[in-house]
């Protein structure tokens, strides 16, 4: 039998629940349910979303592709986002806008609001409010919506160039990007960090958390 | 340190490898990935659906969100999930604590306020670019789907220009 085995009903639904569970588990446990954390990625003096979302896409890109090569996964029943390029630039833009005020992603905001954080609770509400009002304005917005649609598109057939090649494209940008990130990390603590009102105790030199693996929980 | 101080958080190259698990196990099971913006969308569409309003008849994004109710949505039921799992690690590892987390110079009011607007500014363009980080960055970004880096692209490009404008919040 080849994999996905579950279409729909509540055995989804189990699936659903526990897995939900199982990303809001290695969301906190990487930091990211922590706006102050989290921003650090865009002042450059904590790389760990970059750390974070790239290993996951790295190790679900494998993961996706060898399952498939080895007939273990029918890839064609695996659900690919389809492609809008205008709309999914300008609304990933507006994203980013959004993201950088607000220190959470969806996502994100809701582990941070789980754990006790206010801010995490309000970018919550504001997600919601968000997604209500321009889905209320979306008929108006069809022209943009709906521009630029390219079906399913994938890097491989919009390239031209074998999965596989891409895969390794991938894994070698990544490998690249973190020996990078490392680098900034090192030359940022040098440097300011990030002040927290919180916990000013974490300001104060301490063992690089990064450096006591048998303490990590 | 005292022993009720909270502790480290994981390796993020663990944490990321183990995230990554998360996505194929739901390619697997489901085959589908993670989300998190859908899931507000239903909540939104079930919301509207309620209300009555003429908002709803007839637009096809909230009737698109509205087939399973809310409870039989296959993403409001992984972000509830979310919740419980983030809460656990965070009860185990002694991270829960209530607070606004802000900068040491920041105004919890306007922390909250930047919450609030950056919040609903991410729904609007999660709205256009038919998902968000969980969405189309991690789940459409390991299937190499072209709109999932075009959103990456836009939304890191976008983030590090507006960072520039809000470092006091953190600093």
């Amino acid at each position: 039998m080849t994999a996905p085995f579950l279409d729909s009903g509540a055995s989804a639904l189990g699936a659903a629940l526990g897995i939900g569970v199982a990303f809001g588990w290695c969301l906190e446990r990487a930091g990211l349910g922590s706006a102050r954390k989290l921003v650090g990625q865009f002042y450059l003096t904590d790389l760990t979303v970059f750390k974070v979302m790239f290993s996951a896409i790295v190790t679900a890109m494998l993961g996706a592709f060898w399952l498939g090569r080895l007939g273990m996964l029918d890839l064609s029943r695996v659900y690919v986002p389809e492609t809008y390029l205008l709309p999914q630039l300008a609304g990933g833009a507006t994203f980013g806008v959004g993201f950088a005020l607000a220190g959470l992603c969806p996502g994100t905001s809701c582990v941070a609001a789980a754990t006790g954080r206010i801010d995490g609770a309000a970018v919550v509400a504001g997600v919601f409010l968000g997604v209500l009002g321009t889905g209320v304005a979306l008929p108006r917005l069809q022209s943009i919506y709906l521009a630029t649609p390219r079906g399913v598109d994938t890097l491989p057939s919009a390239l031209g160039v074998p999965y596989g090649v891409v895969v390794l494209g991938v894994v070698a940008l990544a490998l690249a990007g973190f020996v990078v990130a490392e680098r900034i990390e090192r030359l940022g603590d040098r440097g300011s960090g990030l002040g927290d009102r919180e916990r000013p105790d974490d300001r104060v030199p301490s063992p690089d958390p990064r450096l006591t693996g048998a303490q990590r929980g | 340190m005292s022993a009720r101080a909270p502790r480290p958080y994981a390796d993020p190259y663990v944490a990321g490898v183990g995230l990554g698990l998360v996505l194929v196990a739901a390619y697997v099971l489901v085959g589908r990935g993670l989300g998190a913006s859908g899931a507000f969308a239903t909540a939104a569409a079930v919301a509207v659906d309620a209300s009555g309003s003429a908002a709803a008849r007839g637009n096809t994004f909230f009737a698109d969100h509205l087939a399973g109710g809310l409870l039989g949505d296959w993403l409001v039921v992984e972000l509830l999930g979310v919740v419980l799992g983030g809460f656990a690690s965070a009860a185990l590892a002694g991270r829960l604590r209530v607070a606004v987390e802000r900068g040491p110079n920041a105004a919890a009011g306007a922390r909250l306020a930047l919450a609030l607007g950056g919040g609903a500014t991410m729904g609007a363009g999660a709205v256009l670019a038919r998902g968000c980080t969980s969405g189309q960055a991690l789940t459409g970004g390991a299937l190499l789907s072209v709109g999932s880096w075009t959103f990456v692209a836009g939304a890191f490009g976008a983030a590090y220009a507006a960072a520039r404008l809000v470092r006091r919040t953190w600093t």
